[in-house]
């Protein structure tokens, strides 16, 4: 079997703590996606949820309109009361966006759940390291921000704690899911934000 | 004609009426009366924003919920939504925006040219059809005119009050 070719790249990842792989790690810490409506950020965590739930019309994804996930999930989380809202976005895509988690803190609707897939690299343009392999910790920001469910899952053993902060709780809550930088699923989801938007409204409005 | 003073209520009638539930807002003294509404008004959410942006992806998601919304933002914020407005353009989310204008009519500041008088022309590059207002009376009717084409035309429209209507701040 031939070396992966950013095999010096995943191992100074995994010496750095970033050991979990997101194919496994991410529908773990998800378990039982349909109890979930879900927005997906773009490039990674889109391919991640539309491969675990086979691009399911309970799910919003993007390709665009990066640092936007969060806030798209906050304004379906108060819209919609009755439903459990998951972002699941990456490291580069919440980096743009900070100023989003103090906005979610103050408003703090329970049905409101982010998981931060963090690989420490910005995946989709060529695997450059993001702020995170450098020091930055988006954990303490969301702390800091003024979210108060929060948790960092990087081992095996943290999932199902992970698994539980999303699906309970009084306040939205923030999971750092840290993983090694080898690629999420080859999946093709449909691109068009229009049809998306389309098959969402029309699967999930109450009638 | 609508007074100075009532011509907000009148706006916030409108939105109420219209089932605007989600009010997204940076604090700007045009707005000020919607603003100070919307947080009295247990009924719906009022989001204070760190960014113009993040209130066009916040009423994206209000939108996938079948929830309406109103971004509350001064010209200058127009600018930090640019590329956020993709969601509008190419997602074809309906969008409702309320800009109180600065670098315009009677402005001392110098900063705010650049973007005051940019403003319409970004708007209408990122397929936002603008409606100004000059007078109450305008805004009024601007506003109303402006949520079926939001909400039943499914486009982004941007009411840009000006300051014919708000006055220039003195400097």
């Amino acid at each position: 079997m031939s070396e992966h070719p950013r095999a010096a790249q995943i191992a100074a990842a995994v010496k750095a703590g970033f050991v979990l792989d997101r194919r496994t790690a991410l529908p773990a810490l998800i378990g039982r996606h349909q109890d979930f409506l879900f927005v997906a950020g773009l490039a990674g965590t889109s391919k991640d949820i539309a491969a675990l739930t086979d691009d399911g019309a309970h799910v919003y994804t993007m390709a665009g309109a990066m640092g936007g996930a969060t806030m798209i999930g906050l304004g379906l989380a108060l819209a919609r009361r009755d439903r459990k809202v998951v972002v699941v976005t990456g490291d580069g895509e919440l980096l743009m966006n900070l100023g989003s988690l103090a906005t979610i803190a103050v408003m703090n609707p329970p049905n409101l759940a982010i998981v931060c897939v963090d690989n420490g690299y910005y995946g989709e343009t060529g695997y450059q390291q993001s702020h995170t392999s450098l020091g930055v910790d988006l954990e303490k920001i969301a702390t800091g921000s003024g979210i108060k469910r929060t948790m960092t899952v990087q081992l095996e053993s943290e999932i199902a704690g992970g698994a539980r902060l999303i699906r309970e709780g009084n306040g939205s809550s923030f999971v750092l899911l840290r993983v090694k930088p080898t690629d999420p699923p080859a999946y093709k989801r449909d691109f068009d934000p229009s049809a998306c938007r389309v098959r969402f409204r029309s699967a999930n409005l109450p009638r | 004609m609508a007074s100075e003073a009532i011509w907000q209520d009148e706006v916030y009638t409108l939105l109420r009426e219209a089932n605007v539930t989600q009010f997204a807002y940076v604090p700007d003294a045009g707005h000020r009366i919607l603003i100070d509404k919307s947080l009295a008004d247990p009924d719906v959410h009022a989001v204070a924003l760190t960014t113009e942006e993040e209130g066009v992806a916040l009423l994206a998601g209000a939108d996938l919920g079948g929830a309406r919304g109103v971004l509350l933002m001064q010209s200058s914020g127009v600018g930090n939504c640019i590329n956020m407005l993709s969601l509008n353009k190419g997602g074809r989310f309906p969008l409702l925006t309320l800009v109180s204008m600065r670098g315009d009519f009677g402005e001392g500041n110098p900063w705010q040219f650049p973007m005051g008088q940019a403003t319409q022309p970004v708007l209408e590059a990122m397929g936002v059809i603008c409606l100004r207002a000059d007078t109450p009376d305008d805004a009024v009717a601007s506003v109303r005119a402006a949520i079926p084409m939001a909400f039943q035309g499914g486009n982004a429209v941007g009411v840009l009050l000006t300051q014919k209507l708000l006055g220039a701040k003195p400097f």
